[in-house]
């Protein structure tokens, strides 16, 4: 029993607390305490992916109490991928925030920011489905602060309706884990697991609707359809590093029906197994439909991203549903993609809404905004690893999710819908890169207004941390054979649930003797 | 007494269900409200219902019967949740009327929220966007600015 493991949840909310008192220190010191933070959770996140490539489980026994009756912490392939890819994206996003000042624009963005990291990681490392919970209600209330950092008519609007959904999903998150914990009479997933495999006929049905009331509840998180409008709304009005921050958010969802169905209602569960599956695989490919759909008719920048957002997390479903080794492992590669990609187009966005003045993001013809050729450089490497064309990291992604959907029953609809909505997204983001970089108004018809003449100029550090989320792209194409062979190892282990739930129960509390 | 408990639950939910699904931000708090109350009961009632047992086990007791305590847990950290986010949905739905103009959950809809530029057309005067702006919806909006005007009266 490493304490290692238990440090990515620790570090945060320590951090968090010294924030709160930093503030008399002022933002310098405030933003020091935060980046050196991140920094450091990237190194730890590191340290983990390494311990845990070993392919044993790291257990973390919470207070010591073994596990059916206390809480655990796990380490696997699976969580430290998500840990890491959670620190790195936090990394860029704090970068940004800095370098922009977005911190400056109320009170507590670090203090929430660490927050909000402490919830994420808290969720991807818990074994236990009560503390999951808790742990989504953290990362939900830091990202409530956080969204509605800044101020703005319609950012409290998509804040409003994002406070909502979020409660109402946390009401049937409860319902579904306490009508589990009736019929099971456990929460920790690994006894979960355990017991559902040898329920009882009687109980099947019970406990069948409960996790199909956890499977609305993570499409709530993931953005899955019809449970995905208060999606681009929210991730389009609120300030750029909080939206790059939340790419990772939906990918909560994804990961916690990867984690809690996957292993709950796994191969082993008799009767139940795998029944959720098609569930996700039908509505992941409604969703990447409708996103696609999204991309189209979007009347802004941001919310043009926050459709592809959808659309990735779309995607994501749709390797999940699969159910396969193979797919899972493609669907991970995807997500370390997407995730990164995504919170460095939100940036991106943030420069060229300030680049285009009073045109901010909006689909039409500005001035010509300053630095026009390196920023459209950047979109267009942007665009390209986005919408899933070669040669970056989007194209091999979905190359491996429409290979390992071969083997399946609905390969062809599967990859009618999937080459059919990156074609529409191809097509607008063609479409906003020519409207945004070249279809420019001259500048003399516009001299009169308080436009771009007078517009900031190039944030140096700001496109620094653009760039080096977008550096994760070639770096998962260069590196693609480790990556790959990692997240390959990542699903097997995740397939075999019962290397899990043995290491879960039979993790030994740590004795006078062993201390 | 199973009856009356899941009678309770049920009747909660459903006002809970219905209220959220109305247009105005108060209802939709009450009944986020009574949706939390409904749900702390049934994760009560999910430690099975008993009376007069001891929490955990008691040293004199004859027989091994006893009240789960973790249901229990479950729901005093679930009111706590729930009294925290409903605060901070009240916070916010306030902050919601002061900004959005009165109290329904999508707010006054505003024809800038919708024309692109609208903003920057008396700078520009109509050269630019004549075709994005019609006379209709100039109308609809300064329509719509006075009724924000008399709502702040």
């Amino acid at each position: 029993m490493s304490h290692l493991t238990a440090w990515p949840v620790f570090l945060p909310l320590i951090a968090g607390f010294i924030l709160l008192l930093a503030q008399m220190g002022g933002l310098r010191l405030q933003r020091m305490i935060s980046l050196l933070v991140v920094f450091g959770l990237v190194v730890l996140s590191f340290t983990l992916l390494k311990e845990a490539s070993t392919g044993a489980h790291q257990i973390y026994l919470l207070g010591n109490w073994i596990a059916p009756f206390g809480i655990v912490l796990v380490l696997d392939q699976l969580s430290a991928l998500m840990v890491t890819i959670t620190s790195l994206l936090a990394l860029g996003a704090l970068a940004y925030a800095v370098a922009t000042d977005t911190d400056k624009k109320g009170a507590h963005f670090h203090v929430l920011f660490q927050l909000q990291l402490f919830g994420l990681n808290g969720a991807f490392l818990t074994g236990d489905v009560f503390n999951l919970f808790v742990f989504f209600e953290v990362l939900l209330l830091a990202s409530y602060g956080l969204l509605l950092h800044g101020s703005g008519r319609l950012r409290t609007k998509a804040g409003l309706h994002y406070v909502v959904i979020n409660l109402i999903g946390s009401t049937l998150f409860l319902f579904a884990v306490g009508a589990l914990y009736g019929v099971l009479g456990t929460l920790n997933m690994a006894d979960m697991a355990a017991k559902v495999a040898v329920a009882p006929a009687d109980d099947l049905g019970l406990i069948a609707a409960a996790g199909l009331l956890l499977l609305v509840v993570f499409g709530v998180k993931a953005a899955m359809f019809p449970l995905y409008l208060w999606m681009p709304s929210a991730y389009a009005n609120t300030s750029a590093p909080v939206a790059a921050l939340f790419a990772i958010m939906t990918k909560v969802g994804i990961y916690s029906i990867i984690r809690v169905h996957g292993t709950v209602f796994s191969d082993n569960a008799g009767e139940l197994a795998n029944y959720y599956a098609p569930w996700v695989l039908g509505l992941g490919l409604v969703t990447l439909m409708l996103a696609a759909l999204g991309v189209m008719a979007s009347r802004g920048l941001r919310e043009q991203i926050a459709y592809l957002v959808l659309a990735s997390v779309a995607t994501l479903l749709i390797g999940v549903g699969l159910n396969s080794p193979e797919a899972l492992s493609a669907t991970l590669y995807y997500l370390i993609h997407s995730t990164l990609i995504a919170g460095a187009m939100f940036l991106l966005a943030d420069i060229i809404l300030k680049g285009r003045g009073v045109y901010e993001d909006r689909f039409e013809s500005g001035t010509a905004m300053p630095n026009a050729i390196l920023i459209g450089s950047v979109f267009m490497f942007g665009a390209i690893a986005m919408t899933g064309m070669p040669p970056l990291s989007g194209f091999f992604g979905k190359v491996l999710v429409l290979s390992a959907a071969l083997d399946h029953v609905w390969f062809a609809w599967i990859l009618g819908v999937v080459l059919f909505a990156g074609l529409l997204m191809i097509l607008s983001m063609a479409r906003t890169g020519s409207l945004l970089f070249y279809k420019t108004i001259p500048e003399e018809a516009s001299a009169n207004s308080s436009g771009s003449q007078t517009g900031p100029s190039l944030n140096r550090m700001a496109l620094a941390a653009v760039l080096g989320l977008f550096l994760a792209s070639p770096v998962l194409v260069l590196f693609a054979q480790p990556i790959t062979a990692y997240t390959e190892s990542a699903a097997n282990q995740q397939f075999n649930p019962s290397n899990y739930i043995e290491a879960v129960l039979s993790a030994p509390a740590i004795t006078e003797n062993n201390k | 007494m199973e009856w009356l408990i899941s009678l309770i639950i049920g009747v909660l939910t459903a006002t809970g269900v219905y209220l959220t699904l109305r247009a105005r931000t108060f209802p939709v708090v009450m009944g986020l409200t009574l949706l939390a109350y409904a749900v702390n009961i049934f994760l009560f009632a999910m430690g099975r219902l008993t009376i007069g047992l001891p929490a955990v086990i008691d040293k004199t007791a004859e027989s091994m019967n006893y009240s789960d305590p973790l249901p229990q847990a479950l729901v005093l950290t679930a009111i706590v949740i729930a009294f925290g986010m409903t605060a901070f949905l009240i916070v916010l739905a306030l902050k919601a009327r002061g900004e959005l103009g009165n109290d329904h959950v999508d707010g006054l809809h505003l024809a800038k929220d919708e024309l692109p530029l609208n903003k920057t057309e008396n700078v520009q005067g109509t050269q630019l966007n004549n075709d994005l702006i019609d006379d209709e919806s100039n109308m609809k909006q300064s329509k719509q600015t006075q009724s924000v005007q008399q709502e702040a009266n």
